[in-house]
C-alpha cells in the first residue's frame, strides 16, 4: 500500500485529494445553508456559502502539500542517508549523499539495473518504503486536520457568519499570493544564483574570478573570468554599432517622415524582425554571416600581404567569429531600439516641431535641434536597454562567436561570453558540487547584476520621462 | 524696409480653398491684409481661422491630407508656386502659436535659433546683437539678461510667450502670424502681450486670431470674420463692432452664438 | 534675406541626406530580414523531400512460425538491398572499397519503417515485396544538386572502342569531332563522365582522337550500335576529394536513375519520425510533442497566475510599498536574460526539488516564470482598456467589488488578455537558452507519451542539429525552423484574429 504511494506523483495526489475536499465541501456548504430556518440569505449566496466553507475545508490540506513538496524529500533523503546500513560509515558525507542520489534514480527506474548488489536493493527498497510512509502521514494527517476545519466551519456557518466578505478576502489573498509570485521568483533567482556563488567563492577568491585573465573552466580549473567580460562587452559594443543607428533612423522616418503606407508595411516587418526566436538568428550567423565574414577576412589578408612590409596574416579569420555574432545580435536588437525610439519621438510634443518648422526649419533642422535633444533621456534609455538584451543574449554567441576566452581586438577572432560559457559549462551532465559548475552560477550572478543595473536605469529614466510629458 | 508707408497690400489673398483629405474647410476665401498694422481673425471655433493663418506661411504641409487651393500672394509672390521653398516663405513670416512653445534649450538658443540656422550671422558678436535686440522688442531683456544661460522652459508661461515673440522676431521677419498668443495666459500677462503687439506695429504686418472681442477691438485696426470656412465680413475694426453689415456678424459680437 | 536664399541649397542637400540615411536604414533592416528569411526557406526547401531507392524482390518466408522481430527482418532486408543493388553492379564486388561504397548508399537503419511494416502486414510467401527505401544523406544532396552536376547530350558517334588494361578503354573518334569535347576536359572541370547505355565511363585523358578512361560501371561488350551512336557527357562541378560521394558512387546512381528505380518523394518521415543520429532519418516529431507538453504546462501555469496577479494589481490592489515593490518587480522581470530563468529551474528545480532533467514539466515551469510578467503586463492593459463606467454601474447596483470584477470587467478584457498571453506564448515556444541548462539537449529518440517523459523541444533540436557535422543537417535543420516559425505564425495569427474580433465588438 505505501509502496504504491510512494511512485505516485505528489502533485497529482494533492490536486485529486483537494479537488475532492474541495467539491465535497462545496456541495455540503450549499446544501447546508439553504435549510437554516433562519434565512441569512440576505447576507450570503447559498454558493458563497459553499464557498466559503470549500475554502476553509481544503486550505489545510493545500499547506500540508506545500510543505511536503517543498521538504518532503530532502527529509526523506536525510533520513533515509543517517539510516544506511553498517558499514557506510567509513564514506564522506558526500559519498553517502552520492549514493542516496543513485538509489533515488534506481527507484524511478522500473527495474533496478542489473548488477547492482543486494545492499542496494535493500537501500533502495527502504527508500520507497519511508518515501511512501512519509506521503501516508501528509495524507492522513491532511484528512484530520482539514476534516476538523470543515466541523468546526459549519458550526460556524450555521451560527450565521458573513460568509461572502470571508470568501471575497480569500479571494483577494489568492490573488494578492499570485501577484507576490513575482517576487518569489525574483527572490528564487537571487537566492539561488547567491547560494551556488558563495560555495564558488569559498574555493576561488572573488578577486581572482572578477580580475583574474586565464580561463579554463572546463579542463583545468582556472577561472579568471576577465576574458569573458572582454568578450562579452566586445561583441555587445559591436551589437550595438550595428542596432544604434540603423534602429534610429528607422524610428525617425518612421516617426517624422514616413506615411501611412510605409508604416502600414516597416512596423510589421520589424515585428517580425523581434519575434524571430533568437536559435534561428544563431543558424543564421552560423551558416551564412559567419563564412562571409571569413571570407571577407581572407581576402583583406591577401590584400594586405601583398604591400611590402606585412608578411603575416592580420586578421584572425576564423570560422566562427565575434563579427558575426556582433553583426547578427545588432540586427536582432534593432527593433527594440527602433520601437522604444519610435516612441519617445512620438511622444514629443508637436508644437515643440510646430514651433521649429514655423521659424522656417526644415524637418531634418526640427529633427536635430529640437525633437532628439527632447527625446534624448528616451532614447538614452532605449539604448541601455538593448545593451541589456545584447549582454544577456545567449543562443547567437554560443552558436557563432567561438569558444576561446581570450584578448583579442581583432572582430574576426572568436571570442567567448558571459552567456556562452555558462551554457557550454551547464550543457550535459553536471553534478552541483563541481567547481567546475558553480562557477556558471557565479557568472550568473555577474549577468544579472549588471543587466539588472541597466535595466533599473533604463525604467526609471523612461518612467519619469513618461510623467513629464504626459 | 523703407520707410515710406506702403500702399499696396503686405499679403494678398484670392480664392483660398483648403481640404482636409476629402473635406473642404476652407471656402473660396479673398482678403487683402495691410502692412504696419494688426490684423484680428475672429469667429466661433473651428471656423476655419487658424486654417487660413497656416496658409500664409505654408504650415499646413506639415498636416498630412491636407491641401490649399488658390493664389496666396506676399509683396505679389505667390507662396505656393513651384519651386518655392516653405523654408524661405517662414523666414519671412514669423510665427506665434496658442500655447507657448519654448524650445528645451536656454533662453539665449532660443532666440538664436532661426539665425543660426538660415545663416543671418557672420560672428558670436552678431549674434549677441540680435538676441538682445529681439529681447529688447519683446520686453524681456530686463527680465532676463542675468539668465539667458537657463532654460526657456524654466520662464512663466507670459515670459515663455514672449520668448517666443522674441524667437519670431529674431529671423527679421516681415509678416507675424500669431494664433491666439493670450489665450493660455493670465490678464496682467495678457495686457502685456497686448502692448506688445501694439509697439510691433509700427515695424511688422501683424495678423493675431483671437476669441476675445475685447481683445480684437483694443490691438487691431482691420478686423476679419469667419464662419463655417468662409470669410463673412472684413473691414476696419471700427466698423465691425459698431456697424456690421451681415447678421452673422452682428450676433458673434453680441454673443449670440460661438 | 539674401543670406537666406545663399544657405538654401547647402540646408536642402541636408534634408535630402537625412531623408536618406532613413531609408537606407529601413532598406537595410527588412532587407537583412528578407535575406534570412530567404536562406531558410531556400535551405529548407530541400529537405522537404527526399530520395528513394525502389527495390522489389520475392518474399520467401523460410520460417513459417510466428513474424520475426524487427531487427531480425531489417537484418534482412538489408541484405536483399545489398544483393539486388550488387545483382545490379557485379563488378563493384571485385574491390572491398568499392563494395563498401556501394552498401553505404542506403543506410540500414533506414530500412527500421520498411519492417516495422513487414511486422505488421507480412506478405505471403512468394508473392512479389516492392518497398522504397530512403538513399543515405550524401548521395541525397547529390541528387538534389550538390555537388552540382552538368550532363549534355553528346550526337558524335563513336567509331571504335578498345579495351586496354582491366577497365581501361580507349574511345577512337576518326573524324576527330572533339574539340567541344576536349573545350570541356580542358576547363579544369575535375570530373567528367561519358554514359553510353548502362555502361559509365569516367575520362582520363583527351587527344585529337582518342578518348581514354575508365570504365566505372557496366562491360564495354554490352554497348551496341545504337548506344555508340552518342553519349551524355556528366561534368561533375567539384574534385572528388572536396565531396562525400565519389565518381563510382555518382556513376551507380546514374544507371539507376536510366533505370527508374530512384524518385524524389516528399519526405513525410520528417514529420514521423524522432531525432536519428542519421540526417535522412531524423524528424521532428518528438520535438514538437515535447514543445506542446511544455507549452500545456507553462500555459497553466502562466495563464491563471498572470490573470490573478494582474487582476490584484489592477483592480484590488492599494496604492502602497508593497503593491508599488511588486510593479517594479514585474517591470525588472520582463527584462531579465532568459538565461537566467534556466540557472534558477537548474538551481531550484532541478538540484534542490530533484526535479526530472530534460522532462517537459520542468522546461514549462521555468519559461511559465519567465512568461509571467509579459502575461502580467499585457493583462493589465486589457484591464485597464475596460471602461470605468462599467465597474460604476455594477457597483451602483450592490455588487460587491470581487462581482463586479468577475462578472462584468473580466469578461470584457478577457479576450485582450488572451491575445496577450498567446504572444507571450508564441515566444516562450521559440526560447531556447533556458531549456539547454536543464538538461533538455540530451538525445530523445523517442516519442514522449507526457509531460514528465524526456523529451527535447522545437528549438533545442535546431540548436543540436545546427551543430550536426555532415553537410546534410543543414537543410534539415532550416526544415526544422521552418516548422518552428510556422507555430509561432499560427499563433501570432490566432491572436490577430482575436484581436479584430475585440475591435469589432467594441464598435
Amino acid at each position: 500500500m505505501l509502496d504504491v504511494l510512494a511512485m505516485i506523483e505528489v502533485s497529482w495526489l494533492a490536486f485529486v485529494s483537494s479537488a475532492m475536499i474541495l467539491c465535497f465541501a462545496f456541495l455540503v456548504g450549499r446544501r447546508f445553508s439553504v435549510q437554516l430556518p433562519d434565512q441569512r440569505i440576505a447576507v450570503s449566496q447559498p454558493n458563497e456559502n459553499g464557498a466559503y466553507l470549500a475554502m476553509w475545508t481544503v486550505a489545510p490540506t493545500l499547506l500540508l502539500f506545500a510543505l511536503y513538496f517543498m521538504f518532503g524529500e530532502p527529509l526523506v533523503r536525510f533520513l533515509l542517508a543517517s539510516d544506511l546500513p553498517t558499514g557506510f560509515e567509513r564514506l564522506t558525507s558526500v559519498e553517502r549523499q552520492q549514493y542516496v542520489d543513485r538509489a533515488g534514480q534506481a527507484l524511478g527506474l522500473e527495474t533496478i539495473p542489473s548488477g547492482a548488489d543486494p545492499i542496494f536493493h535493500a537501500v533502495v527498497d527502504r527508500y520507497r518504503a519511508l518515501r511512501g510512509l512519509a506521503k501516508g502521514t501528509v495524507l492522513c494527517l491532511s484528512l484530520f486536520l482539514s476534516g476538523s476545519m470543515f466541523l468546526y466551519q459549519l458550526r460556524k456557518l450555521s451560527g450565521g457568519v458573513r460568509a461572502r466578505a470571508q470568501v471575497e478576502g480569500g479571494i483577494r489573498l489568492l490573488l494578492l499570493l499570485c501577484a507576490a509570485i513575482a517576487i518569489a521568483t525574483t527572490i528564487g533567482i537571487v537566492m539561488s544564483l547567491f547560494y551556488e556563488s558563495l560555495r564558488f567563492f569559498a574555493v576561488t577568491p572573488v578577486t581572482e574570478f572578477l580580475f583574474g585573465t586565464r580561463w579554463n573552466a572546463q579542463t583545468g580549473s582556472e577561472f579568471g573570468a576577465l576574458p569573458l567580460f572582454f568578450g562579452t562587452v566586445m561583441i555587445a559594443i559591436i551589437a550595438i554599432c550595428v542596432a544604434a543607428p540603423i534602429g534610429l533612423f528607422v524610428a525617425i522616418y518612421l516617426a517624422e517622415y514616413a506615411g501611412h503606407r510605409t508604416r502600414a508595411i516597416v512596423k510589421p516587418a520589424l515585428e517580425v524582425l523581434a519575434g524571430i526566436p533568437t536559435v534561428v538568428y544563431g543558424f543564421f550567423a552560423l551558416i551564412i554571416v559567419a563564412p562571409a565574414v571569413r571570407a571577407v577576412a581572407l581576402r583583406m589578408n591577401d590584400m594586405l600581404m601583398a604591400l611590402p612590409f606585412i608578411d603575416e596574416p592580420v586578421l584572425a579569420a576564423q570560422p566562427t567569429n565575434a563579427l558575426a555574432a556582433g553583426l547578427v545580435m545588432g540586427l536582432m536588437i534593432i527593433p527594440y531600439v527602433s520601437s522604444l525610439s519610435d516612441d519617445v519621438i512620438s511622444a514629443v510634443p508637436q508644437r515643440l516641431r510646430d514651433g521649429a518648422y514655423a521659424m522656417g526649419a526644415t524637418p531634418s533642422e526640427a529633427i536635430k535641434d529640437i525633437v532628439l535633444p527632447t527625446a534624448f533621456p528616451g532614447i538614452a534609455a532605449a539604448l541601455l536597454l538593448a545593451i541589456s538584451r545584447a549582454i544577456g543574449e545567449t543562443m547567437i554567441v554560443v552558436m557563432a562567436a567561438g569558444q576561446r576566452a581570450q584578448f583579442s581586438l581583432d572582430p574576426t577572432s572568436d571570442l567567448t561570453t558571459i552567456t556562452a560559457q555558462i551554457v557550454s559549462l551547464l550543457v550535459g551532465d553536471s553534478a552541483f558540487d563541481s567547481q567546475r559548475t558553480l562557477s556558471a552560477f557565479a557568472l550568473g550572478l555577474v549577468l544579472f547584476l549588471v543587466t539588472l543595473f541597466f535595466n533599473l536605469i533604463a525604467l526609471r529614466v523612461v518612467g519619469r520621462y513618461r510623467v513629464r510629458y504626459e | 524696409m523703407s520707410d515710406q508707408p506702403s500702399v499696396s497690400p503686405k499679403v494678398s489673398c484670392k480664392g483660398v480653398d483648403v481640404f482636409y483629405g476629402d473635406q473642404q474647410v476652407i471656402h473660396n476665401v479673398s482678403m487683402d491684409i495691410a502692412d504696419r498694422a494688426v490684423t484680428a481673425f475672429i469667429g466661433p471655433s473651428g471656423c476655419g481661422k487658424s486654417t487660413f493663418l497656416r496658409c500664409i506661411n505654408r504650415m499646413n504641409d506639415t498636416i498630412e491630407g491636407a491641401r490649399v487651393e488658390g493664389l496666396v500672394e506676399i509683396d505679389g509672390e505667390n507662396v505656393n508656386a513651384q519651386g518655392i521653398d516653405p523654408v524661405t516663405i517662414r523666414s519671412r513670416v514669423g510665427m506665434v502659436f496658442q500655447k507657448p512653445n519654448p524650445f528645451p534649450k536656454s533662453i539665449y538658443d532660443n532666440v538664436a535659433y532661426g539665425p543660426r540656422i538660415h545663416g543671418l550671422v557672420r560672428d558670436q558678436m552678431d549674434l549677441d546683437e540680435i538676441v538682445e535686440r529681439s529681447l529688447v522688442r519683446a520686453g524681456l531683456w530686463d527680465e532676463v539678461s542675468d539668465r539667458l544661460d537657463s532654460p526657456g522652459t524654466s520662464l512663466s508661461s507670459g515670459q515663455q510667450q514672449r520668448l517666443c515673440i522674441a524667437r519670431a522676431i529674431a529671423v527679421g521677419p516681415e509678416i507675424i502670424l500669431m494664433d491666439e498668443p493670450c489665450s493660455a495666459l493670465d490678464p496682467i500677462a495678457t495686457a502685456r502681450i497686448e502692448a506688445l503687439i501694439d509697439d510691433l506695429r509700427q515695424r511688422f504686418c501683424i495678423v493675431v486670431i483671437t476669441h476675445s472681442m475685447q481683445q480684437a477691438a483694443r490691438v487691431s485696426q482691420t478686423t476679419a470674420f469667419f464662419h463655417d470656412g468662409r470669410l463673412i465680413e472684413h473691414g476696419e475694426t471700427e466698423m465691425i463692432f459698431t456697424n456690421p453689415a451681415d447678421t452673422r456678424t452682428q450676433d458673434y459680437i453680441t454673443g449670440r452664438f460661438g | 534675406m539674401s543670406s537666406v536664399h545663399e544657405s538654401l541649397t547647402r540646408r536642402r542637400r541636408a534634408e535630402m541626406r537625412f531623408r536618406a540615411y532613413g531609408l537606407a536604414a529601413i532598406a537595410l533592416a527588412v532587407g537583412m530580414l528578407v535575406l534570412l528569411l530567404a536562406t531558410i526557406g531556400v535551405q529548407a526547401a530541400g529537405a522537404f523531400s527526399h530520395h528513394k531507392l525502389q527495390v522489389s524482390v520475392e518474399w520467401t518466408d523460410n520460417a513459417s512460425g510466428p513474424t520475426p522481430p524487427v531487427a531480425t527482418l531489417v537484418s534482412r532486408l538489408n541484405t536483399i538491398v545489398r544483393e539486388d543493388l550488387e545483382t545490379v553492379f557485379p563488378k563493384a564486388m571485385q574491390d572491398r572499397r568499392s563494395q563498401v561504397e556501394l552498401h553505404d548508399t542506403v543506410s540500414r537503419l533506414a530500412l527500421l519503417p520498411v519492417a516495422n511494416r513487414l511486422s505488421r502486414d507480412p506478405p505471403t510467401s512468394g508473392s512479389l515485396f516492392a518497398f522504397d527505401v530512403a538513399l543515405s544523406d550524401d548521395i541525397d544532396l547529390f541528387l538534389k544538386g550538390s555537388p552540382k552536376l552538368t550532363s549534355t547530350v553528346w550526337t558524335d558517334g563513336v567509331d571504335s572502342i578498345e579495351q586496354t588494361v582491366g577497365d581501361s578503354v580507349e574511345l577512337i573518334y576518326e573524324d576527330g569531332g572533339l574539340l567541344a569535347l576536349q573545350r570541356e576536359g580542358e576547363s579544369n572541370e575535375p570530373t567528367l563522365l561519358l554514359q553510353m547505355g548502362g555502361v559509365v565511363i569516367r575520362v582520363a585523358s583527351i587527344t585529337d582522337s582518342v578518348v581514354s578512361g575508365k570504365v566505372l560501371v557496366g562491360e564495354v561488350s554490352a554497348i551496341d550500335d545504337q548506344d555508340r551512336s552518342g553519349a551524355i557527357v556528366h561534368r561533375v562541378a567539384a574534385p572528388e576529394l572536396q565531396r562525400n560521394v565519389s565518381d563510382q558512387q555518382i556513376a551507380w546512381m546514374l544507371v539507376l536513375q536510366d533505370a527508374g528505380r530512384i524518385k524524389r518523394t516528399f519526405n513525410a518521415d520528417f514529420f514521423t519520425n524522432a531525432d536519428s543520429t542519421y540526417p535522412e532519418l531524423a524528424g521532428v516529431l518528438a520535438a514538437i510533442m515535447g514543445s506542446v507538453f511544455m507549452m500545456l504546462v507553462t500555459a497553466a501555469v502562466a495563464l491563471p497566475i498572470g490573470m490573478a496577479a494582474a487582476l490584484y494589481l489592477e483592480e484590488f490592489a492599494p496604492h502602497n510599498r508593497l503593491t508599488r515593490m511588486i510593479e517594479v518587480n514585474i517591470n525588472n522581470l520582463a527584462a531579465v536574460p532568459s538565461i537566467v530563468f534556466g540557472l534558477l529551474g537548474a538551481a531550484l528545480l532541478i538540484n534542490f526539488l530533484n526535479m526530472p532533467r530534460s522532462a517537459p514539466v520542468v522546461g514549462g515551469l521555468v519559461l511559465g516564470l519567465m512568461t509571467l510578467p509579459t502575461i502580467i503586463l499585457a493583462a493589465r492593459a486589457a484591464l485597464r482598456a475596460v471602461p470605468q463606467t462599467v465597474r460604476d454601474a455594477a457597483l451602483g447596483l450592490g455588487a460587491s467589488k470581487s462581482r463586479a470584477v468577475f462578472d462584468h470587467v473580466l469578461p470584457l478584457a478577457a479576450p485582450g488578455i488572451l491575445t496577450g498571453a498567446i504572444i507571450g506564448l508564441a515566444r516562450a515556444l521559440g526560447e531556447t537558452a533556458p531549456l539547454l541548462l536543464i538538461g533538455m539537449v540530451a538525445f530523445v529518440a523517442e516519442v514522449p507519451d507526457g509531460p514528465n517523459d524526456e523529451a527535447t523541444a522545437l528549438p533545442v533540436l535546431i540548436y543540436k542539429w545546427s551543430n550536426g557535422a555532415e553537410r546534410a543537417w543543414e537543410p534539415a535543420t532550416a526544415a526544422a525552423i521552418v516548422v518552428l516559425l510556422a507555430f509561432m505564425v499560427l499563433m501570432n495569427a490566432a491572436a490577430v484574429l482575436l484581436r479584430r474580433r475585440i475591435d469589432r465588438t467594441r464598435l
